[in-house]
């Protein structure tokens, strides 16, 4: 079927199967491989993108259900000479190992501090509960957090 | 046609009766799942998600009415009035897990674990069903008939939860591996309706659906004093307490605990939740 949806800003229109989810349209579709295919069953977190300025796992979201919506992904946050707060953070902490988990984090952080721009550190772990780090044990990614709080309360 | 997306819960039971096919999907974070796994190839989706007029909720004629497409996060965030739904809604999944996930699709995928069910038998709730051929309502427990089986029609949909308003504290807590992100090993939910003078205890993940224990509630209800709610409860009544309600499950051992130890989890459960309820009449 056809799908129309606004990705990063740009609509875009696609042909995929009924029950194609909108992380196989993001990576195999639109080649925005930022947002990682992990477990496909929304514990991980790698996924993670916001359907129409929300959190989801992008794997349990069928891509007809971003049909006329707006999808943004960790594409849209930085570039490689123009990171954005929480990959600058992240970078500074050393809160990246394999990094697999990252653009799901960051993401994830983004999100919270939009929401809540001075988070605790129970605030952080509950709004990071979903995404699965296996390398950092978390407490640099936590770091990460109050320095992208800091950074963020600067500019 | 592979794609129905409806806009109203007219059209979503046109789309129903004519495309018994059409896989319903609302939040999709149990469905997509099946689908990533590839236990469930559909070959056309009927998206409720677009339905607006099934994610509100109203307080009318004593009652509480929630549509199937509100989200945990949604009813996490606004229906403060009914702790022990909060609590439940709380634990369910993720952040991005509760921004999808409904109520309704907790009654669809009808798992012993959903975590808002014990919170509807607890309140006594009835579950709001629709097809193109009327509307029907039945009782949590003529809709929900065993491990992933329910009460619904090909025809129908889920169109929300509606249960009466009571007086009094009432509470939601599981046990898991984890404080987040888990499906529970065992679950409860106490209610008191201090008008009716009855305790109502629901026990989720510890029988083939969720269930009432009768014989705790009443025990429960005998021996609270309902005229001086300053008086604690003695120590032996929440104990028993406890026993009578992991009396009434009847769990397994699976990959998640043995039955031993749920039967354990709900005794300590019960009686933890009971001892807040009294917690709570004091401090109101």
């Amino acid at each position: 079927m056809t799908i129309t949806t606004t990705v990063n800003g740009v609509e875009r229109t696609v042909d995929v199967p009924a029950a194609t989810s909108l992380l196989t349209l993001l990576r195999d579709e639109l080649g925005l491989t930022g947002s990682k295919n992990a477990c496909e069953q929304g514990e991980c977190g790698s996924c993670s993108v916001w359907l129409d300025g929300e959190l989801v796992c992008a794997c349990l979201v069928a891509a007809v259900q971003a049909d006329g919506h707006t999808v943004r992904t960790v594409e849209d946050l930085g570039e490689a000479d123009r990171l954005h707060t929480v990959q600058d953070a992240f970078l500074a902490a050393g809160a990246v190992q394999c990094g697999f988990c990252t653009p799901g984090f960051v993401v994830a952080v983004a999100d919270l501090l939009e929401r809540d721009p001075k988070p605790s550190d129970e605030a952080i772990r509950e709004a990071l509960a979903g995404n699965l780090c296996r390398c950092t044990g978390y407490s640099k990614i936590v770091t990460a957090v109050h320095l992208a709080a800091e950074g963020a309360a600067r500019t | 046609m592979s794609g129905l997306s409806p806009s109203t819960l007219a059209e979503a039971l046109e789309a129903r009766a004519a495309h018994p096919e059409a896989v319903p999907i609302a939040g999709g974070t149990d469905l997509m799942v099946a689908v990533n796994f590839g236990r469930l190839r559909p070959d056309s989706l009927l998206d409720l998600s677009g339905v607006a007029e099934l994610s509100t909720w109203e307080r009318r004629d004593g009652a509480l009415r929630i549509g199937a497409g509100a989200t945990f996060a949604r009813i996490a965030s606004d229906l403060g009035e009914f702790p022990p739904l909060v609590q439940a809604a709380r634990t369910v999944g993720s952040p991005q897990i509760r921004n999808r996930a409904t109520i309704g699709g907790n009654l669809a995928t009808a798992s012993p674990a959903g975590d808002a069910l014990p919170v509807l038998a607890a309140y006594g709730g009835e579950v709001l069903l629709a097809s193109v051929r009327g509307e029907r309502r039945l009782r949590w427990d003529e809709f929900l008939l065993g491990p992933k089986r329910t009460a619904l029609a090909e025809d129908e949909l889920i169109v929300g939860v509606e249960w009466p308003v009571v007086d009094g504290p009432g509470s939601f807590a599981k046990v898991g591996t984890r404080n987040a992100m888990v499906i529970a090993i065992a679950s409860v939910s106490l209610q008191l309706d201090t008008q009716a003078r009855e305790v109502r205890l629901a026990l989720g993940s510890v029988a083939p659906t969720v269930v009432r224990a009768p014989e705790a509630e009443a025990f429960a209800a005998a021996g609270l004093d309902w005229e001086d709610r300053e008086r604690p409860l003695p120590e032996a009544t929440a104990s028993r307490f406890g026993e009578l309600a992991a009396a009434a499950a009847s769990p397994i051992d699976d990959v998640r605990g043995s039955a031993a130890y749920r039967r354990h989890a709900v005794n300590v459960l019960a009686q933890r939740a009971l001892a807040w309820a009294a917690a709570d009449r004091r401090a109101a």
